[in-house]
């Protein structure tokens, strides 16, 4: 190796380094600041420089104050409920479709792939004009299970992420389980789901992550946040009067994004995978 | 006498595979089938009825043929707003740039590869309303990025107003939608180009090609169909940019979407706001449209839309199936 050659190495190493070191640092900071923030007290948040530490990181006052102020509480039981239905929801409902799109030939199969992927084009906020009028005559506002219906609606990329899965697993598995006599009921439940497992994982992980970050329907579908607020929503209490009360909001932040932070440790395979599979769809 | 015999008959259907695969197809289909009408194509038909018409959600309505049409053009806040989406579609851009960037050097080996990964990518996972509250903290006067700049030399007479000076504060909010998806894009791309096949870049090492050289004739050619679609989504996400304006917001920042949400829900002009919706619609259909022509014409790529990665992967699938079949008979 020529001298040249070993310093355009070194130097494309440092700059390789030094760009992720640069880019990971202003993926960070914005929430970072926000935990240095929340640690404070008030007299510390008012007399301190923003980005100055905290005296104690055990001063955990913000959090207790936040969680009763926005009633955290609350929104953690409902978007529980949430969650426990819409994932169970979409899941059955993606892998059936899946299932009899990926493994029947019949008139119509492709026609119905289209009107879901087209689907997928339509923006979400516009929809919402009209849907308000449907969710509205079907006396689904203010209501968790209208809002539980609306969200398992149509998740066009869990759906294709079962179909391919489907088309990976072989075709010859559900004949032979056939001719020996099983019904079509038994394969998909007793052969098939299982081999899903993978798959659904994924779409749990993907879909959960989704429907705990959702803000706008929750916000517009379930207005009574007395009784209805979910954990995003819940975080509309700081608006207004508390508005620069920072100390208290990033708190309050900070507990809203720790479970889908834990849900990306714990599951970042899944999470990773399911971006690719479920991106290029689109 | 025939009813039984009837009876039979359907019971025997039932059983039959025939009956069965009927059965299976129409029950597995129903739920998510209801729902797809429900709560898409019923809006869809429902939005392109409300544009004629003069109403709220409750009480009296009025046709006014293209009334509301005309008003979406004349309206300064209607149509105006869609220029803010050119601010978007520029961070579009240094988003694919920045996430391609980072894809390539983490799709190779690098020390804490896995850690920078996850600390780009996290940003994608914070909801949107704590997104609005941590940027609202970050841009305020004197508050972070203003300390950050301060540190590395700037005066604080020189920094604008982030989110108040209209000369930048939509910059400032496209950065936060840069801030949340970059990472999103960057998992996107490495997916696409892990799974190219490694000899490729061994070759070409061997060739003496650069990396600049790899990157230019090795991987962007295997993962254009993905930066294509990438591109189209963005650019018709950015005409359709929401979360942003609507959490943050700030004078002159109100994004196309983020005016019909206030004429749907705070002043309840439905027509007007599903007639906005509507206009949209064409819109990013045709430049959806365009764009797709544009790159087959770029690229003569008549594959890129026509035949999915799904469909490639079954024809795949069905030759290895065929051949299976060929070798047991």
């Amino acid at each position: 190796m020529t001298i040249e050659k070993k310093i355009s190495g070194f130097v494309i190493t440092v700059a390789k380094y030094f760009s992720l070191l640069f880019f990971s640092f202003w993926s960070v900071v914005p929430v970072a600041s926000c935990v240095v923030t929340a640690f404070k007290t008030d007299k510390e948040y008012e007399q301190t420089k923003v980005l100055d530490m905290p005296a104690s990181w055990l001063n955990f006052g913000n959090f207790k104050q936040a969680w009763h102020q926005a009633d955290m509480g609350l929104g953690f039981r409902n978007t529980c409920i949430i969650l426990f239905f819409v994932l169970i929801g979409s899941i059955m409902t993606g892998s059936m479709l899946a299932y009899v799109l990926s493994r029947f030939k019949f008139p119509g199969n492709s026609l119905i792939r289209t009107l879901f992927l087209f689907a997928a084009l339509l923006p979400g906020v516009a929809m919402q004009v009209s849907t308000y009028q449907i969710m509205y005559n079907l006396h689904f506002i203010n209501h968790l299970y209208g809002y539980i219906i609306m969200m398992m609606g149509t998740d066009v990329i869990s759906i294709y992420i079962f179909i391919q899965f489907f088309e990976n697993i072989s075709q010859s598995l559900d004949e032979s389980a056939i001719i020996d006599g099983a019904s079509y009921f038994t394969v998909f439940f007793k052969i098939l789901l299982p081999l899903l497992k993978p798959a659904i994982i994924t779409v749990l992980v993907l879909k959960g992550v989704g429907t705990y970050n959702e803000y706008y329907a929750a916000n517009l579908y379930l207005q009574n946040k007395a009784i209805l607020r979910t954990v995003s929503t819940s975080l509309y209490a700081f608006v207004g009067p508390l508005g620069s009360q920072y100390n208290l909001i990033c708190a309050g932040v900070l507990m809203s994004i720790l479970p889908a932070l834990l849900v990306f440790i714990l599951c970042q395979k899944q999470v990773y995978g399911g971006m690719t599979m479920g991106s290029v769809k689109g | 006498m025939t009813g039984e015999k009837e009876h039979r008959g359907i019971r025997h259907w039932i059983h039959s595979g025939k009956g069965q695969k009927i059965i299976v197809v129409v029950l597995f289909m129903l739920v998510p089938m209801l729902l797809l009408f429900t709560f898409t194509y019923l809006p869809f038909a429902e939005m392109i009825k409300f544009s004629f018409y003069r109403m709220k959600y409750i009480g009296v309505r009025e046709w006014v043929g293209l009334q509301n049409y005309i008003d979406v053009f004349k309206r300064n806040d209607c149509f105006g707003a869609l220029k803010n989406s050119l601010y978007y579609m520029g961070g579009a851009l240094v988003q694919l740039v920045l996430s391609l960037y980072l894809a390539t050097i983490l799709s190779f080996k690098v020390k804490g590869g896995n850690a920078f990964k996850g600390l780009i990518f996290f940003p994608f996972l914070v909801n949107g309303i704590a997104l609005g509250f941590i940027f609202k903290f970050f841009y305020t006067r004197g508050f972070v990025l203003d300390t950050i700049l301060h540190f590395v030399g700037f005066k604080l007479d020189n920094l604008p107003y982030w989110l108040k000076d209209q000369r930048i504060n939509n910059i400032s909010l496209v950065f936060t939608s840069v801030w949340k998806y970059c990472g999103q894009n960057m998992v996107l791309f490495i997916g696409a180009i892990m799974s190219v096949d490694g000899e490729m870049y061994e070759a070409a090492r061997l060739d003496g090609a650069s990396r600049f050289q790899q990157f230019l004739y090795i991987i962007l050619p295997n993962i254009k169909t993905i930066v294509v679609l990438n591109v189209i989504l963005s650019i018709t996400g950015s005409i359709s940019a929401f979360e942003p304006a609507y959490v943050i917001g700030g004078p002159g920042t109100a994004t196309y979407f983020v005016v019909m949400d206030k004429v749907a829900h705070v002043s309840q002009k439905v027509g007007l706001a599903s007639a906005m919706a509507v206009v949209l619609l064409i819109i990013i259909l045709f430049t959806t449209m365009l764009q797709k022509l544009f790159f087959k014409y770029l690229f003569g790529d008549a594959d890129l839309d026509d035949k999915t990665y799904a469909e490639k992967r079954r024809e795949r699938s069905l030759v290895r199936y065929r051949r299976f079949h060929r070798h047991d008979n």
